[in-house]
């Protein structure tokens, strides 16, 4: 069963420098219960797309539409999206120290935003959150819901934002690079948590992440933006060891984990895209390998690529491997050429 | 098909240039201070308090010139016809076009004098105030440690003492003058400045790039001036510009209290003074033209001063970046 | 041009060895404590143990790298090195030398031998300033160059490290991430100093653009004979560029080993721990591999734990770890380059799952009974109940 459906959003928001196009014609679906990785660099769009949704972003040019469960979200009414939110879909950001009001209590939090949306006495709101803090590994919970967010640890302050994100059993959590500013082992905790609370409570989870073994960790299917468009969505293991279009290639050969044992790194040549004047056709074409003209002038749609159902590229590309294999030895070959004297082909 | 045309030109561009993004195209050449000055020609209220300001900047300038077109100076009294019967200021006419004063002169002559010493002190004061200031904050904020509790606990002091009982008691002794009044309104202001400064080194000096600076062995004095001050100068020039128009009411205070500028010279404050006393016979001009042109002078400068601050920090308080 | 690293074939050296003259820099028990200003007639000497005795060598030419999470000191340890700080007791040897209680003033030439690199591409670029002028400063402050000589100089850093030199005269604002960080690196290499030490240097960047200056780092390396102290989080890029790494927590060095050991045969429980908690970009690996989630966050600097400081996470701690601090030296056999300091290290084919501490509760970090968060937790369903209402429940119409 679909729980959201996105069908070409596009985002732009007017700046003194011109308008940037954040998000350009983004479309997607989530089912009930899935984790659905969203995985992109600067300036792919992503978080804008989400934050978008949820009715975040205030003066942007917005078209398109956000199914869920029946309304759409871009065009509902304040007090319908205040609704949904918390109760339907909950969000949980990057920097809890800044989502988290400094002046009121955790649990006050907590209980403000149970009681908002539910007719439940006092007493049962602060059982609620304290068992809401306990189920997320908070130590000592009935007396940490009267402390307030700066006594708690970065980890602790991320997992109680997940409590209140879920308070009210929402149907879907969107996490917007949950786990970006937490150490290593931290974020270990934050992503246990998130996968055991979809566990238990059957959670739709939209996870935004920059980071490919968070993705490989969590996630059930993948969707890589680019420059504020798709690129290419896949199932998680489709994504590593079959994927079609060559962003996803790139990012996946640049990580030291792949790129050649301990010799180069084989970066994505080139910047991240602007949004101010992007130019016509593929958004990842200045910095393909692969590209051909054709890839400049048309934009590729999001089409089936591959066998397994579900997935999609955005490439002039055919699938076939063995050709792909020759085009990337070619410019292997090509780019050992170049570091080894002055450019040429 | 078997192999899908590549383009030979998309090869070689995307392996040998790892140039510039589109971009930095766009935005070339946009320092801070461009970017400031873009958004302050696209304020209209900041062009008309320019336009104001220019208007008295060039009266000021020009007044010889008045004077000479009209055959008399600031400082010529004019018995017969510059005065009534009573003694009292004749209203505007052909001659006088915004009257006289009490003692028959013109009042337009004077006021474009006047226009002179507010502007020559309301600038020469501010600049000494930013001197002071920038150099003491600076110090106090960057070295720190005894520097800085001594600079603070200066600035505590000067901030305790009623500036103007002072600037009268320095004056009832060594005798009201340009000069001093220069000195005493730039002195009794660097503290606004200083602190400031001071706050905005604190809030920097531990930024990364400082830092670095260090790293490179760059000596103290080294890294208040070429560092650290560029990044203060914004906030700077927005209270600078805000400073002038204080300094010139500060100093049409002191001439309206007798410890200004000497008599006979034109000064709005004193006229102001001299004219308040006549206001309930009726002599309205006496004391509305004068008084108009130190408002409309402040005020210029005041708008002014806050579309500065709107242009080079567009985000309010805070350091810009 | 040599392409490629130096280090493909070089391995990783003894970490104590005792020849001075191989070793660039060596570190001997290095403290350094930062006071909390109390309020008050009585202040409490409370200090923050920032780095609490730390020992290494970093050999010539080599990369060495440090890791750790927050709180570690690796930061602090990095400034110490570069004289930013002044450092509460131990000794730094640079190239033969004790700089440790080196005046700013005698320290000012050795500068140019010891460079940083900084972790924010934002931040460690004067914002004010224009590009060409931030990367000749170094040539300014040391009066080495001027003039059209120094705009020479500046360009062919710029063109070295990848930027084009006609961008000259812009603004930090006017780059991206990665070209800022390049900037940074002109800037370091402007006086080819021996030493640079690399304080995070690609964490803010995107993971497309991490690769080109882990690269250009490479090249540089290569054709400088430069050796790095490279700082990160980021366990895989620090495996990818070091011979040999240290791993830091809570102010002390917890294991030295060379690179790929360290990934394959950690001594150290918390090397152990760290190593599970980092996320595979591979679903087949990252779903066979059991991941060991250590209890509670990082025990605050300021009254760290007795003996081990790891004691209260560890899922091996045993009395001993409770009452003393043991010493870095080779364990279970290891050659001097692998040094960690446990009592109860980890050997081939242990998994960390199969322990549990042998400490009273007191003294360890338990996990909060009734969470979700250990692996076998079956979390009560009066407790869910409690905790959450059923789906549909909530939420006003």
């Amino acid at each position: 069963m679909t729980l959201l459906e996105v069908e070409d959003l596009k985002v732009s928001f007017n700046t003194p420098d011109g308008v940037v196009q954040a998000v350009r014609g983004v479309s997607y679906h989530i089912e009930a219960g899935q984790t659905l990785g969203i995985v992109g660099e600067s300036g792919s769009g992503k978080s804008v797309s989400t934050q978008t949704i949820m009715g975040l972003t205030k003066g942007a040019q917005i078209s398109g539409r956000a199914l869920f469960e029946g309304q759409d979200l871009l065009t509902a009414s304040p007090e319908q999206m205040r609704a949904i939110r918390g109760a339907k879909i909950g969000m949980v950001f990057q920097d809890p120290l800044s989502s988290l009001h400094p002046y009121y209590t955790v649990g006050w939090q907590i209980i403000e935003m149970i009681r908002l949306h539910d007719e439940i006495s006092k007493d049962q709101a602060v059982k609620r959150a304290v068992e809401l803090l306990r189920l997320v590994g908070i130590p000592q919970p009935d007396r940490r819901v009267n402390d307030y967010p700066h006594q708690f640890s970065g980890g602790m302050r991320q997992r109680a934002m997940i409590a209140m994100a879920m308070a009210l059993n929402p149907a879907l959590l969107i996490a917007d690079e949950p786990t970006t500013a937490l150490d290593v082992t931290v974020q270990a905790q934050v992503l246990r948590v998130i996968r055991r609370m979809q566990e238990v409570f059957g959670t739709a989870v939209i996870l935004i992440t920059h980071d490919l073994g968070v993705i490989a960790d969590v996630a059930d299917e993948v969707l890589v933006m680019y420059g504020g468009k798709v690129m290419e969505r896949a199932d998680r293991r489709t994504l590593f060891f079959a994927s079609h279009h060559p962003y996803t290639e790139g990012l996946l050969q640049s990580m030291p984990a792949y790129g050649g044992e301990r010799g180069r790194l084989h970066p994505i040549a080139g910047q991240p895209p602007s949004l101010l004047a992007p130019p016509p056709g593929c958004p990842f074409a200045p910095r393909c390998v692969y590209v051909m003209d054709r890839c400049r002038q048309e934009e590729p749609p999001l089409d089936p690529a591959g066998e397994e159902p579900g997935h999609l590229s955005a490439c002039w590309l055919p699938h076939i491997t063995a050709d792909r294999e020759a085009i990337r030895r070619r410019v292997a070959h090509v780019e050992l050429a170049k570091s080894a004297g002055p450019a040429g082909a | 098909m078997s192999m899908p045309e590549l383009s030979s030109a998309g090869m070689s561009e995307t392996l040998i240039e790892e140039g510039d993004a589109p971009a930095s195209k766009k935005i070339e050449g946009r320092s801070p201070w461009r970017l400031a000055y873009e958004r302050l020609r696209h304020d209209r209220a900041a062009k008309i308090a320019l336009a104001t300001i220019l208007v008295v900047v060039l009266l000021a300038l020009l007044a010889p010139v008045f004077a000479k077109i009209l055959g008399h100076g600031p400082n010529q009294q004019f018995i017969d016809i510059g005065e009534n019967a009573n003694g009292g200021p004749v209203p505007p006419s052909g001659t006088f076009w915004l009257g006289t004063d009490n003692n028959g002169r013109d009042l337009f002559i004077r006021i474009l004098y006047g226009a002179r010493i507010s502007l020559i002190v309301g600038v020469l004061a501010t600049g000494i105030s930013v001197v002071l200031g920038v150099v003491l904050g600076l110090a106090a904020g960057y070295i720190g440690g005894l520097v800085d509790t001594v600079i603070a606990r200066l600035i505590d002091v000067m901030l305790s003492i009623p500036f103007l009982i002072l600037a009268i008691s320095i004056a009832y002794i060594s005798g009201p003058s340009l000069f001093l009044v220069i000195i005493i309104v730039g002195v009794l202001s660097f503290t606004y400045l200083a602190r400031i400064v001071r706050g905005q080194v604190i809030s920097i000096k531990s930024r990364e790039f400082i830092e670095a600076a260090r790293a490179l062995g760059a000596r103290p004095w080294r890294i208040m001036f070429v560092d650290l001050l560029p990044n203060v100068m914004a906030q700077v020039i927005v209270y600078a510009t805000l400073l002038i128009p204080a300094a010139i009411v500060f100093e049409a205070s002191l001439s309206f209290l007798g410890v200004g500028v000497p008599p006979p010279t034109a000064d709005w404050g004193a006229m102001i003074s001299d004219a308040s006393g006549f206001f309930q016979y009726g002599y309205w001009w006496f004391l509305f033209f004068p008084s108009v042109a130190l408002l409309t002078t402040t005020l210029a400068f005041n708008i002014f001063g806050d579309s500065v601050r709107d242009a080079l920090d567009p985000r309010g308080a805070g350091i810009y970046v | 041009m040599a392409t490629g690293h130096a280090m493909e074939t070089n391995p990783a050296p003894a970490a104590d060895a005792p020849d001075g003259d191989d070793m660039l820099l060596r570190v001997e028990n290095l403290v350094k404590y930062f006071p909390i200003k109390g309020t008050g007639w009585f202040r409490e000497k409370e200090q923050v143990h920032a780095v609490d005795g730390v020992s290494l060598s970093v050999p010539r030419g080599q990369t060495f790298g440090v890791v750790g999470e927050t709180g570690c000191g690796k930061s602090t340890l990095a400034r110490c090195i570069a004289r930013l700080h002044d450092v509460t007791s131990g000794r730094i040897v640079f190239d033969g030398q004790d700089i440790t209680q080196l005046s700013q003033r005698r320290m000012r030439p050795l500068r140019r031998e010891i460079q940083m690199i900084f972790q924010d591409p934002i931040g460690s670029l004067n914002p004010r300033r224009r590009v060409g002028s931030i990367i000749g400063d170094p040539y300014a402050i040391h009066g080495l160059a001027a003039g059209a000589e120094r705009k020479r100089l500046v360009q062919e850093l710029m063109e070295r490290v990848g930027l084009n030199p006609e961008h000259f005269n812009r603004f930090p604002a006017e780059f991206s991430g990665g070209q800022r960080q390049r900037i940074g690196v002109a800037r370091a290499l402007a006086f080819r100093p021996k030493l640079i030490i690399c304080d995070e240097p690609v964490s803010a960047l995107d993971v497309s653009i991490q690769a080109q200056v882990i690269n250009l780092l490479a090249d540089l390396q290569a054709d400088f004979g430069l050796t790095y102290i490279f700082i990160a989080h980021d366990l895989s890029v620090v495996r990818h560029v070091s011979n040999s790494i240290a791993v830091m927590y809570l102010g002390k060095v917890t294991e030295i080993a060379p690179a790929d050991t360290l990934f394959t045969l950690p001594r150290h429980p918390y090397s152990g721990a760290l190593l599970s908690a980092v996320p595979i970009p591979n679903p087949d690996q990252s779903d066979q591999r059991q991941q060991i989630i250590l209890a509670g966050d990082v025990p605050s600097p300021i009254a760290p734990p007795s003996g081990c400081r790891f004691h209260p996470r560890c899922p091996k701690a045993a009395p001993v770890c409770v009452s003393e601090d043991p010493p870095l030296e080779p364990r279970l056999g290891d050659g001097p380059e692998h040094v960690a300091a446990c009592h109860l290290p980890m050997a081939e084919g242990e998994n960390l799952a199969d322990f549990s501490p042998s400490i009273s509760a007191e003294e360890r970090v338990v996990e909060v009974e009734g969470s979700l968060l250990p692996d076998d937790a079956a979390p009560d369903a009066t407790a869910i109940a409690d905790a959450l209402p059923a789906r549909g429940e909530g939420g006003k119409p």
